[in-house]
């Protein structure tokens, strides 16, 4: 196994990456509750992860081999979990049960109860940290495999994710690559206005990272980023990835409040006409 | 009873069971797993000379990391090296470690139910002349309270050392309590660990001491001065406290109607709070809580802290024989 799907057709990923909007809206105003914005700014960079990037077998979620991925942003699990069933990991129907009880589709990601899911996340600011271990692991054992971390902007402004990245940093983690969903807007508002993350490409190069700033709905560049990440050798590479929290539903674009709240009946139906007229 | 003294008589005889900090017996074991085991990795906030992960970093530093001054970092990073079939034990004091961990330890290491022993050292007040700041008295109630934690504070050396081998067999997150001052071997010559076990030397008929770390040789002492004023104590060691070995809490309960529990912790949340809360559902009997009284610790040196806190065998006989005398 190489890869599991490998494409570089940009207009099948495009395609793809609507689909996996569709999915998202579809599940969260199914769930009633989940957060929209973060789970559609970061859609093209997942689906360009699951879709063409990483090798990643859904027969075998514990292949020794594979890419990993860690959803750090774990709000945005209804993404997680549309890549994941689009894999082929389990079931599309399952996307239905989303927040309900006994679901294995919880609000957050967990894995011990959903394979495809490298590691439980939900509380910001630890999944880098988590990332740098499993690169040490796999260096340890001579595995090329290598670790996305996909991070929110505004997830960055807990200490951790600074103590992670000096680290990768300093064991010269080239088998690691963050991605950040620079959508640039939190649960309280825009994060200049709540704590200004800029210069975010010079603060991640100040740290030792080589740093890739690109538009991250741009399938051409983010595929390119991914590329150039994977040739860079003796340190950590840092995509950031300018975005638009709700990206794809004009309605939703650029708006704090859908953070944290799930389309209802109404609004899903123009979502869904607005995704199929932009195809 | 007569378990008990040959224990004590068998008392550092060989150069195994020789008087020593936990924490050296911590560094001794490591250094044994990790050549019996690859493996094993080791990781540190820099503190590596005082939790003794130091000798295991010399002999293996392609399996060790230091990960400087950041133990959330320390926690994830043992997290995902765990992901990758590895062995980590993270180590800091106990005071960082547990405290300003918990959330990753609670997110990423008990949520997820990873494999990843968190071996800390510098627990308690014996840290001593450091102060309140680095003596970690609410430790076991911050590990005991998670989903799947295991929670194992070894009493001395030689238990250290099984514990350690215990753990690295066992799969799922650990915590251990190590202490920074030297500790009088208590354990006898044919004890065998394991996990969930408790250790009973004797079952009184007045009264059971249940202690856990360094107070349990303060409880055999204070059971010789008992016995010899006509007092039955019997004493536990109950070196896991979660998951706590009922059956042992209830055969003493039963047995004497008067439990002691003795612990360098708060009173509230640790083993006391665990065999309380174990007893008043199941078997409700008079209990007595040796431990620090809900304050902070302070400078000095270890013995005469113990002394401050309430923490020596005068003491547990003091409690013994107030409570015995209301009964």
């Amino acid at each position: 196994m190489t890869r599991f799907s490998g494409s570089r057709d940009i207009g099948q990923l495009k395609k793809q990456a609507r689909t996996v909007r569709t999915e998202i809206l579809k599940m969260l105003t199914e769930a009633g509750s989940g957060h929209t914005g973060g789970s559609l700014s970061a859609a093209d960079i997942v689906t360009a992860l699951y879709f063409s990037k990483m090798r990643h077998n859904p027969k075998d979620p514990a292949w020794k081999e594979r890419d990993r991925f860690i959803l750090s942003k774990g709000h945005a699990a209804p993404l997680l979990y549309t890549a994941l069933a689009l894999s082929g990991y389990f079931d599309k129907a399952l996307l239905k049960t989303l927040r309900k009880i006994g679901s294995p589709l919880q609000g957050h990601p967990c894995s011990k109860l959903l394979p495809g899911v490298e590691i439980s996340t939900g509380s910001l600011g630890q999944g880098l940290s988590i990332a740098n271990g499993m690169a040490m692991g796999l260096k340890m054992d001579g595995l090329n495999s290598r670790v996305y971390c996909l991070l929110g902007d505004g997830e960055t402004q807990e200490g951790q994710v600074w103590e992670a990245a000096m680290s990768a940093s300093h064991y010269r983690l080239d088998n690691i690559c963050a991605i950040i969903d620079n959508n640039g807007l939190q649960i309280d508002g825009h994060c200049c206005d709540v704590m200004a993350l800029e210069p975010i490409v010079d603060k991640w190069a100040a740290f030792g990272w080589h740093v890739i700033d690109i538009d991250g709905h741009d399938m051409v560049a983010v595929i390119n980023a991914l590329d150039e990440a994977e040739t860079v050798k003796g340190k950590p590479t840092a995509i950031v990835a300018r975005t638009v929290k709700g990206k794809g539903v004009s309605f939703f674009e650029g708006k704090v409040k859908y953070h944290g709240m799930a389309p209802t009946s109404e609004e899903l139906g123009k979502a869904l006409k607005e995704l199929e007229d932009n195809e | 009873m007569n378990e008990r003294i040959k224990s004590t008589e068998h008392r550092a005889q060989s150069t195994e069971r020789k008087d020593i900090a936990t924490r050296d017996a911590y560094g001794e074991a490591l250094l044994e797993l990790g050549k019996k085991r690859d493996d094993v990795v080791v990781l540190d906030a820099d503190l590596s000379g005082s939790t003794k992960t130091a000798s295991f970093a010399k002999a293996f530093p392609n399996r060790f990391y230091n990960m400087g001054i950041s133990e959330q970092d320390l926690i994830g990073t043992a997290g995902g090296l765990s992901l990758t079939g590895k062995l980590p034990f993270a180590s800091t004091f106990a005071v960082f470690e547990t405290g300003r961990a918990w959330e990753q330890i609670r997110q990423t290491i008990a949520y997820s139910h990873l494999n990843v022993k968190l071996v800390a050292t510098h627990s308690g007040i014996t840290v001593a002349e450091d102060g309140a700041s680095h003596q970690a008295i609410e430790d076991v109630a911050l590990m005991r309270v998670l989903p799947n934690m295991t929670v194992i504070v070894p009493s001395d050396g030689i238990e250290t050392k099984q514990v350690i081998a215990a753990i690295a067999d066992y799969h799922g997150p650990v915590y251990v309590r190590l202490g920074r001052s030297k500790v009088p071997v208590v354990m006898p010559e044919d004890y065998k660990f394991s996990i969930g076990k408790a250790h009973t030397y004797h079952i009184g008929k007045d009264a059971n001491i249940i202690a856990a770390g360094i107070m349990v040789s303060a409880a055999l002492n204070a059971m010789e001065i008992l016995k010899k004023e006509g007092i039955d104590a019997g004493v536990i060691n109950m070196s896991t406290i979660k998951p706590l070995d009922n059956d042992a809490v209830l055969c003493a309960a039963k047995a004497s109607g008067l439990i002691v529990t003795a612990e360098e912790h708060s009173i509230i949340g640790g083993l006391g709070g665990a065999v309380c809360e174990f007893l008043s559902e199941n078997y409700p009997v008079p209990v007595r809580r040796i431990g620090i009284k809900d304050t902070f610790g302070c400078s000095g040196p270890s013995d005469e802290l113990m002394k401050l806190y309430g923490l020596t065998a005068d003491n547990i006989v003091k409690t013994i024989k107030e409570a015995l005398k209301k009964s």
